[in-house]
């Protein structure tokens, strides 16, 4: 098939600038082919490449001694003891999830399991950040029921359980939701498997699912030149099979046991081109590819589609050339297509071959290493409109506009519709605080969450980074668990404009300070840019996903507060209601900053948690609606009345950080003093759990009344 | 006391099974759905939860034409005993080994939560560490939990005393609030709920364990 002529107008539908395209004449000393071209815009483009964000992300805190792999595979892998490790990552499928809800959605979750399973570990743990617009926008609603049932319909029939996430609104999503899927998988620490190819003329492996046309160009995918050529146009959201996906976790785990498998990586963004190029490129090798073998299920693919497709539940694998029949019947036996459709090669060159002619014929280094690179123009951002007078409220009415908006009423509606118990070693599942699962065989267990206030991001980027990290890190001890590591899913405008950039400098300047102090080191992550609608930015969303450990021996805090309970509140007093909770729910309003993160204070307080578990009977971290919102949702979760000492809206309802609610008896109260006092923390009783009613001083209401009308919120809004 | 698995590509509680007939005092083998015998001595077959093959047809129904099904239709002819858990009700159902069918939730949504049933008879392995009457809480996770059957099989099913399990706040629409059946010797159940899910202190619910421990006893008094 002959191949369109480069055009000035082909390179622009590619995406690659003027600037760009120079730099691949340079390269090449000749123009490239189309084929050529299509791959050059797969491994520029912002989301293969990183371009705007590689020098900011560079100043991310990634190391530490718990560290086993940190960015730049297809996922983080930390020690957890023991010879295992947790392998773990966050990434986006924001575009795709607007756009066609149910399969961008199932794709992300399939995508991130993928990037676990393809290190060696079995997925153990997935969790969901979702941003949608307001209630009241048309979209909003077949949004809503199309992630939802996007992710469950992936995660349940692939089996993983689903163990926590985050869902909120906000105009500024109406027409750009995200979709953030973090998955946890478990490995042996001798039994990683990375990307980077070695060996040469050894087998270069295509396993799981054939190639189609589906995803091909995504949003390069725009001039009527190249319409011309392609029977027929496919949607550019891929279409998800969980089923294959399971079939091809187990068919690479069983392979890699067998000791087959020299370097895998599997087929995202840019499928063949980006997964081919990277094992190339990290094993300093060249790649030969001959299309001919590609198994496809359409026919008549060119070169330059089956270089640019993405269709889902596909590998890339290095065999040893001597285990090539052991790896075949593996994968005979789960029934998926594998063929040998190239070879390592032992020069600087990226080689395609399809139908007997050469289609492209790169240097491979340059595709990764000559990548642009861009230090985007970024000016801080202005500081947030102090805030104004807030009235005081009757502190129950508060909490029932509060409990019953889209925001903060219960998520069982979404849940619910994920499998949380599959594996059977669920301990925590979503609704209360962090996920936790056990190790399956040890006395170990795992605690997952995902955290971010883009309200705060928004109003002051710095401090609402390091206020998502430390968030998750209270989600993470308020368990008990030990805060071990993060991934980052970094949700931002359009870059090009120096506001949003400002947003994005500000925002890592702080999740670094975090991370740093925190000790919880980033290892892996995921960008996503260009989130706006007519000019219209997102708020700034990164979101944290970080994941602890509770060693052999110690015990979750996993108890309930029980009628008689002290309640106990770890850290200072209410008094920071700028960006709030109650704001923005009861007086529609977004004004004020984001309330200051003392680092050294969260890591007292928090340890603090940790070193006196057998004290608290139930733990949680104050966060949106501060001390009345985590006592109401102890008491719901509990199922027994509470009595908090205050009716002062600050104290109540205010968001200052590093902040805990515990529940215990008197002795065990009395035990925390000391303790307390001894580790210069701040602890005060703030009420008790009793009686059938929620009462903050002299207002209340029954218990009961409010934990129904939470409940059947969200269906309300949205069913 | 020996148990065996059935596995097939899409199931994903397989292991969950495999833990709970173990916990129970089993040995389990794992077997391959495209395996035709069953290991020799075989007391008991799990069919675990999952989506066999995907499930984008009727639930089940690829999987009734594995090659272990023959097997597993053999066991049970002669009078051997099988649990079928969720996809593994749904494989049962549609083997014809059970009666009915189970249709996409009325709701027409996946529901995973806890949820209350009532034991309805005794006099089987599967209910008898209960009584009739008991009251327990057993996870559901599943899309097509709706159990269907014309008028006369459930007439008959209830007054051959074979709903073993009901549903005490119906999440599905299953007829006759059914969430588990067993065949007219006793010996094969389908239930959609999953017992080995609340099997263990780790779970924070224990309801499930006892149908799995009073197994090997009822089993060798039988």
């Amino acid at each position: 098939m002959q191949e369109p002529e480069i055009t000035e107008e082909l390179i622009e539908a590619h995406g690659i600038r003027p600037e760009e395209y120079a730099e691949i004449l340079r390269i090449l000393n000749r123009a490239p082919t189309f084929t050529e071209l299509g791959i050059f815009s797969a491994m520029w483009n912002e989301h293969c490449s990183y371009k705007s964000s590689k020098k900011w992300l560079r100043t991310l805190p990634t190391d530490g001694p718990q560290v086993i792999c940190g960015p730049g595979e297809n996922a983080g892998v930390v020690d957890i003891g023991d010879g295992q490790a947790v392998v773990f990552k966050m990434e986006s499928h924001n575009h795709p999830s607007y756009i066609e809800p149910y399969q961008g959605a199932a794709t992300g979750v399939g995508g991130i399991l993928r990037d676990v399973f393809t290190m060696g570990a079995r997925p153990i743990a997935a969790m969901n950040a979702l941003s949608f617009g307001e209630k009241d926008h048309p979209r909003t609603r077949t949004v809503v029921h199309g992630v939802v049932e996007g992710i469950g319909g992936y995660g349940n029939s692939f089996g993983v359980p689903t163990v926590g996430g985050e869902v909120r609104f906000h105009p500024a999503y109406n027409g750009n939701c995200l979709v953030n899927a973090f998955a946890a998988g478990l490995a042996d620490t001798d039994k990683i498997f990375y990307s980077a190819a070695s060996g040469v003329g050894r087998p270069v492996v295509y396993l799981g699912a054939k190639t189609g046309r589906d995803g091909v160009g995504g949003a390069t995918m725009a001039s009527a030149e190249f319409d011309e050529g392609i029977d027929e146009k496919r949607p550019t959201v891929q279409v998800g099979d969980p089923f294959t996906e399971k079939r091809l976790m187990e068919a690479c785990l069983e392979l890699m046991a067998t000791g087959a498998v020299i370097s895998i990586q599997d087929m995202g963004a840019a499928g063949l081109t980006c997964s081919a190029v990277e094992m190339g490129d990290k094993g300093g090798l060249g790649v030969r590819l001959d299309l001919d073998r590609v198994p496809v299920r359409e026919t008549a693919m060119t070169a330059y589609e089956m270089m640019l497709s993405e269709s889902q539940e596909r590998m890339l694998m290095v065999l040893d050339p001597e285990k090539e029949d052991v790896a075949r019947a593996v994968f005979d036996k789960w029934d998926l297509d594998f063929a040998v459709v190239g070879e390592t090669i032992d020069e600087d060159r990226f080689l395609i071959m399809h139908g007997g002619e050469v289609k492209a014929d790169l240097p491979l280094r340059a595709l990764s290493g000559n990548a642009p690179e861009y230090d985007r123009p970024w000016e801080p951002c202005e500081p947030p409109a102090p805030l104004e007078d807030v009235p005081q409220v009757d502190p129950v009415d508060a909490l029932r506009i509060l409990a019953t908006s889209p925001n903060y009423c219960s998520r069982a509606w979404v849940y619910e519709q994920y499998d949380s118990t599959v594996m059977a070693d669920t301990e925590n599942g979503p609704g209360w605080g962090a996920g936790l699962v056990r190790v399956h065989g040890t006395g170990k267990h795992l605690a997952f969450t995902c955290d971010v206030t883009p309200r705060y991001v928004r109003a002051n980027p710095e401090m609402g980074g390091a206020q998502a990290v430390a968030e998750a890190w209270r989600n993470l001890c308020a368990l008990g668990a030990k805060p071990l590591a993060t991934t980052d899913n970094l949700n931002f405008g359009n870059p090009e404009k120096p506001e949003i950039m400002g947003q994005f400098v500000g925002a890592l300047k702080g999740i670094g300070r975090a991370c740093t102090a925190l000790d919880m080191p980033i290892v892996s992550g995921n960008v996503s840019l260009y989130n706006e609608t007519d000019g219209v930015p997102i708020l700034p969303t990164p979101s944290i996903g970080a994941v602890g450990l509770i060693a052999e021996g110690e015990e979750p805090i996993l108890g309930r507060a029980r009628d008689g309970h002290v309640a106990l509140m770890v850290g200072r007093q209410g008094s920071h209601l700028g960006q709030s909770a109650l704001l923005y729910e009861v007086f529609n309003r977004e004004d004020g900053d984001a309330p200051e993160v003392d680092l050294d204070e969260e890591r007292r307080n928090g340890e603090f948690i940790r070193d006196n578990r057998d004290w608290i009977r139930a733990c949680t971290d104050l966060s949106d609606g501060g001390l009345a919102m985590a006592a109401f949702e102890m008491a719901v979760a509990s199922g027994t009345g509470v009595s908090i000492d205050s009716d002062d809206t600050a104290t109540l309802f205010g968001e200052d950080q590093g902040r805990y609610l515990v529940a215990c008896n008197f002795d065990a109260a009395e035990a925390l003093m000391i303790a307390a006092g001894r580790a210069g923390v701040t602890l005060t009783t703030v009420g008790r759990f009793t009686g059938d009613d929620v009462k903050f001083g002299g207002s209340s209401a029954p218990l009961d009344e409010l934990a129904h009308a939470w409940k059947g919120a969200f269906a309300e809004h949205f069913a | 006391m020996k148990a065996a698995v059935i596995v097939f590509p899409g199931s994903n509680a397989d292991r969950d099974l495999k833990v709970a007939f173990e916990n129970a005092g089993f040995s389990v083998d794992m077997v391959w759905h495209k395996d035709t015998d069953l290991p020799s001595g075989i007391d008991m077959i799990g069919i675990p939860g999952g989506f066999s093959f995907g499930d984008y047809l009727r639930c089940g129904a690829i999987a009734a034409q594995s090659p272990i099904t023959r097997a597993v239709a053999a066991h049970a002819e002669r009078g051997g005993y099988v649990f079928g858990v969720c996809n593994g009700f749904q494989v049962l159902t549609e083997t014809g080994l059970l009666p009915g069918a189970l249709l996409r939730n009325a709701g027409l949504k996946f529901i995973c939560r806890t949820t209350p049933l009532r034991v309805e008879r005794t006099g089987t392995p599967w209910t008898e560490a209960y009584g009739a009457g008991a009251e327990i809480d057993i996870p559901i996770s599943h899309h097509d939990g709706n159990y269907t059957a014309d008028a006369d099989t459930l007439d008959r099913l209830e007054g051959e005393g074979r709903v073993a399990f009901r549903y005490l706040a119906n999440p599905n629409g299953s007829a006759r609030d059914i969430a588990g059946i067993v065949s007219g010797n006793g010996r094969i159940l389908g239930m959609m709920p999953h017992p080995e899910r609340a099997a263990e202190n780790a779970h924070g619910n224990e309801d499930g364990a006892r149908l799995f421990a009073h197994l090997p006893g009822a089993l060798t008094a039988a």
